[in-house]
């Protein structure tokens, strides 16, 4: 109960921090919390909001099915080979820390505008995380279950659905917590650029007509929405890690 | 170098052969991707001549002040959170959600309020930056052994004489990694927000040569920030490792 308190504080705080913000640099450039509310549930109510929560939420799930997919079997594959891992582990940290967004122009060229461009960067974010995370979570298995699972000759998809998923579950959940915060961030700079749709296109449309009000009423409703599903996340996550120990 | 080392190296120069056979069969069109010996001659040229030199070099210095904003912040704020249980377990959950937010759509918010010109750049940069150096810095203090703690106390070490020489030293390599990261996400941060509105830098540059078709400019910058921040990061990397080992033992 208290720390449901204390969480309330902090948000309590938050907001504050954002109100004298506002009172001190004013509406032109920042909008106050109450208005900014007031403008996001209007976003909510109105037709012409929806359609680009939709092309968002699409793009969004497309990229996230292909890195969390993706990612599982490549990071399995380098978790299982030590070699193959220890080869690819460098290497994939720094593309991990690469500013991706500098490819920007080689995707767009490559996929032309639209969905397929804005999956393809959001995908791009999105599966490193979980590579690195599946990995790393294969790598930590007990020796001791592999080696039985040789003595019983278990088929590898049979070694992959027995061992290596459960084992490596709470791992993986970590790795979609953070691979799913990624690939939303690929997907809405992709929107940004090169999209006429999307949450992303609405708050560079905003931007560029100086209309901070909606800018930040989309912003305050993207973030609100990324916050609580990467709580929810969270909360599974931190469930299966206590079970796991 | 280890074997793995070796093979590291054979499979990015493969790689690197196996786009210049690719481009150069015209497999990939030349509008595309140019042959990376291609990029490669465009970058030695654009840096030989020097025009790119005034854009590298205000990127670099937004870069090091945000590194260094972040990781400063980072460590008093993890320093004094940790103090602070209560606070820390009320403030647990914004952390861990913290990089779910996309920064850069407040860029426009902080031009308003710091200005045009470097400040907003740095202050992204440093958002990004600033809480993986947070988390690191408490993750580190966390997992100081109980026993050096109790020690210090019996030889009756006062708190800045236990603070230098037994916390740091034990959380170090979690500050290291906390730096590592601040130091990456900081490039991510700074050029993404060159790249969306600003009008200087290596980001805006590449946003620049890609809206009027001058693909030579725009793929050499790009090479020299990926080979830039690859080499950066490979260095940071086996330093680390090494950092690891020396505490495993």
């Amino acid at each position: 109960m208290r720390r449901k308190t204390d969480t309330l504080l902090v948000i309590v705080a938050l907001v504050a921090l954002w109100q004298v913000l506002h009172w001190i640099v004013g509406s032109v450039a920042l909008t106050s919390p109450a208005d900014t509310l007031a403008r996001a549930v209007e976003l909510l109510g109105s037709a012409t909001f929806w359609p680009h929560v939709a092309e968002t939420g699409v793009a969004l799930l497309y990229s996230l099915l292909l890195a969390v997919l993706g990612g599982l079997t490549i990071g399995i594959a380098l978790g299982i080979n030590r070699l193959a891992g220890e080869v690819a582990e460098p290497i994939l940290v720094s593309l991990y820390s690469l500013p991706k967004i500098t490819l920007y122009p080689v995707i767009l060229l490559a996929f032309g505008l639209g969905l397929s461009a804005k999956v393809a960067f959001g995908t791009i974010h999105g599966i490193i995380p979980v590579i690195i995370f599946t990995m790393n979570a294969v790598r930590t298995i007990p020796p001791v279950m592999l080696r039985s699972a040789r003595v019983m000759r278990l088929s590898p998809p049979q070694l992959v659905s027995t061992i290596i998923l459960p084992a490596a579950l709470p791992e993986l959940v970590s790795g979609l917590r953070v691979g799913f915060s990624l690939t939303l961030l690929g997907v809405l700079i992709g929107e940004m650029f090169a999209s006429q749709r999307g949450l992303g296109y609405l708050v560079m449309n905003a931007i560029g007509g100086h209309d901070v009000r909606t800018m930040m009423a989309v912003v305050l409703i993207l973030a609100t929405t990324a916050v609580l599903i990467s709580a929810g996340l969270l909360h599974i996550d931190r469930r299966m890690h206590r079970r796991a120990s | 170098m280890s074997w793995a080392g070796w093979l590291r190296l054979i499979v990015v120069g493969g790689a690197v052969l196996l786009l210049e056979v690719l481009c150069r069969a015209g497999v990939i069109a030349k509008t595309v991707l140019p042959a990376p010996s291609v990029m490669a001659g465009d970058l030695y040229r654009l840096l030989a001549s020097g025009a790119a030199s005034a854009d590298i070099g205000e990127t670099l210095g937004n870069v090091a002040m945000a590194v260094i904003a972040s990781i400063l912040l980072g460590f008093v704020a993890g320093v004094a959170i940790h103090a602070m249980p209560r606070v820390r377990r009320a403030l647990d959950p914004f952390l861990a959600t913290y990089y779910a937010v996309p920064f850069f759509v407040f860029y426009p918010v902080l031009i308003v309020i710091f200005g045009l010109g470097a400040a907003p750049i740095v202050v992204i940069g440093t958002l990004f930056g600033v809480v993986a150096m947070l988390i690191n810095t408490l993750n580190g203090l966390d997992r100081i052994p109980r026993v050096l703690l109790k020690t210090a106390r019996v030889h009756g070490m006062d708190p800045v004489r236990t603070a230098l020489m037994v916390k740091l030293p034990s959380a170090a390599p979690f500050l290291f990694t906390g730096a590592k990261l601040a130091i990456a996400y900081c490039f991510i941060g700074v050029i993404a927000a060159e790249f969306i509105m600003s009008s200087s830098g290596i980001g805006y540059s590449i946003a620049y040569a890609f809206n009027n078709f001058d693909n030579a400019r725009m793929y050499a910058l790009m090479l020299f920030i990926i080979v830039l921040v690859t080499v950066l990061n490979a260095v940071l990397f086996t330093w680390e490792r090494r950092i690891m080992q020396r505490r495993r033992r």
